[in-house]
């Protein structure tokens, strides 16, 4: 390597080593240089997606921590608060997908209980390429046996979640994990270093040399040689974090903390300069005195360090041997490695020597924001101009006598809705004892020990419809989550989101970006949901080229009476089936047209704002007043998947009669928004009604709970038992 | 009455059965940890809860056998005090020797949560007194290592002694490969206990079963009638 461009080796350009040179006044060291090159790396300076992210709502009644923290916090009443946040870990799966996907729930979890909550509930959002290809069934295996592995020892119950498939995440999966954490208002901690002469604090597991750049790893494309960047990938350890976490959430009660901060990605560097840019204040530390389990390890290697199970903490003085007597107590180091200064830098020793003396302010709050180019994407014309009208038209033409109950049989066995209970069977879903909803149904709810208040969770997104648009695809899968909260008898509160792109550099994909975060920001303003925080996740690309766009919304509801929790399933024979909203012949983008067509196109589903507030409202009244049995969104697959779930919980059948002047395709498998089916008694019906003629939803009854087959007017008529059977065979099959 | 529940490194189901025994039941509960000595003489019956202890990194319970307050643990049993090991409880009691056989990793390989049908097979202990021989009782399992293993003539030596006391209802609900679809034994004496399938998680209405809890009332019926005569 020349001198000249020592700066590409940490993954900045000849320009920011310019800024870089710039503002210290003279060249930075090697280890300097490592400094700048993690903590200006997208993952931790968001230097092409801040400009376009400030748009976001984030304020609201009830957000008491908005973004900017280890993780966002709502109020819910009684002086408890929830904290959550969604995380990508997708690079490190791409290439150790058990430890990528375990430490991926490792470092969520550690967001949380560093700001004082006690974790929970996980979720996750997957994706992969099809499982046709053995690769992809190794990473899809193993992914899931890590958010398994990590997950299930340290007692967090995996709750809900999704998995999609398709080709275009063939080389590149996404793995994110969203957790939740219960607190007492007044445990609120927050990751800030203030005070002079206040100690820093490095807690938990020794320091090593495992994933060191880790962060610039992840802030790079995935090429063919990516594997070599297996030492890129940390290594978790379940029950360590297990005792970090107990020994923190003592910590944090006796009050002796001025500021917490997890060490993720970039470390001691990143953590230890986020604490003081967020009190803006200085630290000095000697890596020296870090705790470390490998011999000569340089100060450039414990500052980058991605060792897991860390923390970084500033007692106030005086409160050293607190600290380490409760960390002594859960088995664990806890070292004193420096101070809080008032000088606005981080200054770092060896045993004393001088090894990097940098502005926080520089590494920080200068790092580079750049406003990036966007431009429509070509192949959107083509897509969108596709008719889905006219190639249906035209199918017809050549296929007589369509076997109906086929194709919906072939849609339940197909990778994106068949049965997920392969995967969360495999997750502990109950520990902790507050799982009243299990996952499956439209969203999971906990109950909140001690109180009559239950917790509705959800992650939802459709990457296809975001490929075909990206704005309106955000804006579905905003008003999708909220939908799924509502379908639970929950009052949608605030999201976090996980927001998988491509390279920002190419201004296709960041158009993608802009217009998907245009998309959130409209849908939660609507929707009155804030975004409390989340993750940017650029450069998920492989050889194949970009991913679908892929804005993840992770979203928490809140249940005042833990009564009204409802599921998806039919409960009982003769119930009413009423379905909420209106079909339209909307098969743009659907299950239906990739699966039994194979075809990626057309305009994805309308999102009218004043009918899907209409159905929420209509519905969430409904479940209040005690009035339905059960409500499901209607959404991928359209009403026949929709209704054959609701079918399937309980093995109910249903006959169902919709009159309509749509082509059967339509009825059966259009994924038009703004839908929920319910069931009720037939002597709520006239209250419903009352109810439901005030609102601008629309409603129709359309059949009742009936016997062992799903009949959908002279379409459809399937054995509920023996589709079902299939739908849970499907993905174990094509694992095996 | 009074009960201990103890918590290993990695343990973490304490809290569960905790809040159960304690909120539900109204039982005196306390979590006493791994690493002190104690007498237990005092407490009325002592849970193994479940979890990773240790991480499960070697086999499950083969260290945290080695905790202190395993030896107390021991001493308790040997004196004729009721032990009960739910999952991770259960395979410490395999690995103490408190109870015959052995824990194999599942025939999936996978950790596996769900809800299973047992049988009550013997109501010949204080945990199952009140529950009839043949009952189906519906609790949720949770573990990667619950593949239940003991030689031909141990298994012989069980059902001789009547010390196997659950069973999976048949081989689709076991969920692990179980030789006999075995899901929990019980020691010679009858007094320790260990299942793989979470009573606590089945104890309250709002979590989708009371099952579970009809193990606690047996054990709280036969305490109580102890305590009167």
């Amino acid at each position: 390597m020349t001198e000249e461009k020592v700066w590409e080796s940490e993954g900045l350009t000849a320009e920011e080593y310019e800024m870089i040179t710039a503002g210290l006044g003279r060249q930075p060291n090697r280890t300097e240089l490592g400094m700048f090159g993690v903590m200006w790396s997208e993952h931790c300076s968001y230097k092409n997606s801040l400009a376009v992210l400030r748009s976001l709502p984030t304020e609201g009644e009830r957000v008491l921590q908005g973004p900017g923290e280890n993780a966002g916090i709502i109020d819910i009443g009684d002086g408890q608060a929830v904290s959550f946040k969604i995380e990508s870990h997708n690079h490190p799966s791409a290439i150790e997908p058990y430890q990528g996907a375990a430490t991926g729930v490792g470092g969520i979890i550690r967001d949380i209980f560093t700001m004082g909550a006690r974790p929970i509930a996980l979720l996750d959002s997957l994706r992969f390429g099809e499982l046709d290809d053995e690769h992809v069934r190794y990473l899809f295996e193993e992914v899931v046996a890590g958010i398994a592995g990590y997950g299930n020892s340290i007692g967090v119950p995996t709750v809900a979640g999704e998995t999609f498939f398709s080709p275009k995440y063939q080389g590149n999966p996404l793995v994110n994990a969203m957790c939740v954490g219960l607190m007492d208002q007044q445990d609120i901690s927050t990751a800030t270093a203030r005070g002079i002469g206040n100690p820093v604090m490095v807690v938990g597991a020794a320091t090593g040399r495992d994933g060191i750049q880790g962060a610039s790893f992840a802030s790079d494309e995935l090429t063919e040689e990516s594997e070599e960047d297996r030492p890129a990938v940390q290594v978790g350890d379940p029950f360590r974090e297990k005792l970090l976490m107990e020994a923190s959430l003592e910590l944090i009660k006796t009050g002796a903390l001025v500021g917490i901060q997890d060490m993720g990605a970039a470390g001691l560097i990143s953590s230890s300069s986020e604490m003081a840019s967020r009190g803006e204040a200085g630290i000095e530390m000697d890596t020296a005195l870090v705790p470390k389990r490998e011999e000569g390890m340089t100060p450039y290697e414990v500052l980058l360090s991605e060792s897991q199970e860390r923390m970084l903490v500033v007692p106030r003085q005086g409160k050293e041997e607190l600290v380490k007597e409760i960390f002594k107590k859960w088995g664990l180091n806890a070292a004193v490695i420096g101070k809080v200064t008032d000088d606005g830098k981080i200054r770092v020793y060896n045993q004393g020597e001088p090894a990097a003396e940098v502005p926080v302010r520089l590494l920080v709050d200068d790092a580079p924001v750049y406003q990036r180019e966007g431009c429509r994407p070509a192949y959107l014309n083509e897509l969108q101009e596709f008719s889905t009208g006219d190639f249906l038209a035209k199918q017809k033409k050549n296929r007589r006598g369509t076997d109906y109950n086929q194709e919906l049989v072939k849609l339940l066995t197909s990778e994106n809705l068949a049965a997920k209970n392969s995967i969360y069977e495999q997750y502990d879903h109950m520990v902790q004892l507050n799982t009243v909803i299990l996952p499956g149904s439209d969203a999971a709810v906990l109950r909140i020990k001690g109180k009559n208040k239950g917790l509705a969770l959800t992650v939802d997104c459709n990457g296809r419809y975001c490929y075909l648009d990206p704005e309106r695809g955000a804006e579905i899968a905003v008003a999708e989550a909220a939908r799924n909260l509502v379908c639970s008898g929950a009052e949608p509160l605030a999201v976090t989101d996980g927001l998988n792109f491509g390279n920002p550099l190419n201004p296709e994909v960041f158009w993608q970006f802009e217009r998907a975060a245009a998309g959130i920001t409209r849908a939660c303003q609507e929707l009155a949901t804030p975004v409390t925080g989340g993750n940017v996740s650029f450069y998920n690309e492989s050889p194949a080229g970009a991913i679908y766009p892929t804005p993840i919304i992770g979203m928490v509801g809140l249940l005042e009476d833990l009564s009204q929790a409802t599921d998806q399933y039919f409960k009982e024979e003769g119930d009413l089936i009423v379905l909420l909203g209106e079909t339209g012949a909307e098969l743009g983008g659907s299950e239906y047209l990739k699966v039994i067509h194979d075809r990626v196109g057309g305009k994805i589903p309308e999102l009218d704002y004043i009918r899907e507030k209409s159905v929420q409202n209509l519905c969430l009244k409904a479940i209040k007043q005690g009035l339905i049995k059960s409500a499901h969104d209607c959404a991928e697959g359209g009403l026949a998947v929709a209704l054959f779930e609701s079918c399937s919980g309980n093995s109910r059948g249903a006959r169902v009669t919709v009159e309509t002047e749509l082509l059967p395709e339509e009825l059966l498998f259009s994924e038009s928004q703004s839908r929920i089916i319910i069931s009720l008694d037939e002597e709520n019906m006239a209250e419903f009604s009352e109810l439901a003629d005030k609102s601008q939803a629309g409603y129709q009854i359309i059949g009742r709970v009936q016997g062992r087959t799903l009949k959908i007017n002279n379409l459809i008529e399937v054995e509920i038992e023996e589709l079902k059977a299939k739908w849970q065979a499907a993905l174990p099959a094509m694992i095996n | 009455m009074k009960f201990a529940v103890i918590s290993f490194p990695g343990s973490n189901c304490d809290q569960d059965v905790c809040h159960v025994t304690g909120e539900v039941l109204q039982v005196a509960t306390e979590i006493l940890r791994h690493d002190v000595r104690q007498d237990l003489t005092d407490y009325d019956t002592v849970i193994l809860p479940g979890g990773f202890s240790y991480g499960d990194y070697l086999r499950s319970g083969a260290i945290a056998r080695f905790s202190p307050i395993m030896e107390d643990v021991i001493n308790y049993a040997e004196a004729g005090g009721l032990v009960l090991g739910i999952c991770n409880g259960f395979q410490i009691l395999l690995e103490a020797g408190l109870l015959p056989g052995a824990m194999k990793v599942n025939d999936s390989v996978k950790f596996v949560c769900r809800q299973v049908a047992i049988t009550v097979e013997s109501s010949e202990t204080a945990f199952t007194g009140g529950l009839t021989r043949g009952e189906t009782l519906q609790m949720p399992v949770a573990h990667q290592e619950g593949n239940y293993y003991i030689d031909p003539a141990g298994l012989e030596q069980l059902k001789a002694d009547d010390q196997i006391v659950f069973r999976y209802l048949n081989q689709e609900e076991n969920p692990n490969g179980s030789l006999a679809d075995i899901a929990g034994v019980c020691n010679q004496e009858k007094n320790v206990l260990g299942l793989m399938p979470h009573p606590e998680r089945a104890s309250e209405k709002i979590l989708g079963s009371e099952d579970g809890k009809k193990i606690f009332a047996s054990l709280l019926d036969y305490l109580s009638s102890r305590e009167e005569s």
